[in-house]
């Protein structure tokens, strides 16, 4: 994974990169079945690695496929994300262990959720659309928001377009 | 790449099993991995793939913008309508053990609706945007 960022870096070439960002997200999906999130895992195969890399294929086809240089040395950008995740390192280290049972995770309602009190197996599904309902209920509103915006977006050029050629 | 005889003819032979294995993820959510978002994004690129092999035109005869934008907005109506359901057989909204006389056959029928409900909206989405940016491709190489 670290190599396919580091030549993700330094390529230039929009289509090497966009097929590059479909192999980090195959190998991301890997690491999240290691970390037994199946769920995830699916998401992001089928997301990250299908339908993200087909919506920027299209995009490229609109656009140059070279990258520009860059019009100033990337000093203070490179700077300013080594800074973040030294940071989020740091943050790390005071988190308790892997998959350690007496964390605070484990503890608070997580003993419940496992208690499977509406007998659905999978757990995910049983958190994600019984006890955290609502939350879902606002993630399928803000998936329906970005199509309504793509609509807002691009369907009036389309328009102004067919009553063009009418 | 529609005259590609290897694609159309590994296309034709996959995207079914795509289209069924979405549908097997999103019956199946409740006792194994996947659930709506998996299952509308596995169908969503099901057709994709079609589209890609056989042309957007043949695609959108398939599914129609109507359809993709009319299941935009029925995902996010059916999930909230649960939600209202569960109100007026008297829970609170989206309490979904009121929604069957056993309540956890209740929960089992709520969330199913709910994962329904997310599956159709992720689906309409992914399709509509690929839709947009696929017909703005063309569009735009038709006219220099």
């Amino acid at each position: 994974m670290a190599f396919t960022v580091l030549v993700l870096a330094r390529t230039r070439n929009l289509f090497g990169v966009v097929v590059l960002s479909g192999i980090y997200s195959f190998l991301m999906a890997t690491v999240l079945i290691a970390l037994d999130a199946v769920d995830v895992a699916m998401t992001e195969a089928a997301v990250g690695a299908g339908v993200s890399t087909v919506l920027m294929l299209g995009a490229l086809h609109l656009c140059k496929s070279e990258e520009a240089k860059p019009a100033h040395r990337p000093w203070l950008p490179l700077a300013l994300s080594t800074a973040t995740a030294a940071l989020l390192i740091y943050g790390a280290l005071g988190l308790p262990d892997f998959a350690d049972p007496n964390a605070p995770i484990h503890q608070h309602v997580a003993p419940r959720y496992l208690q499977n009190e509406i007998d659905v197996p999978n757990v995910v599904t049983a958190v994600l659309a019984s006890f955290r309902g609502y939350d879902t209920l606002g993630e399928t509103t803000v998936v329906f928001t970005a199509g309504a915006g793509i609509i807002a977006l691009l369907r009036r050029r389309k328009g102004k377009r067919g009553s063009d050629e009418k | 790449m529609k005259n590609d005889l290897v694609l159309r003819v590994i296309g034709k032979l996959l995207i079914p099993f795509i289209l069924l294995f979405a549908v097997y993820v999103q019956f199946h959510g409740d006792y194994g991995p996947g659930g709506g978002f998996q299952a509308g994004t596995i169908f969503a690129a099901g057709i994709v793939f079609y589209a890609l092999i056989f042309g957007l035109d043949n695609a959108r005869k398939v599914v129609p913008d109507r359809l993709v934008e009319a299941m935009l907005a029925t995902g996010v109506l059916l999930y909230a309508g649960v939600g209202v359901a569960g109100l007026l057989l008297g829970g609170n909204y989206l309490d979904y053990f009121v929604l069957d006389s056993d309540p956890i056959h209740g929960q089992h029928r709520g969330i199913f609706w709910v994962e329904a409900g997310v599956a159709v909206t992720v689906c309409g989405v992914m399709l509509k945007i690929f839709y947009m940016f696929a017909s703005r491709g063309e569009r735009d190489r038709d006219v220099p």
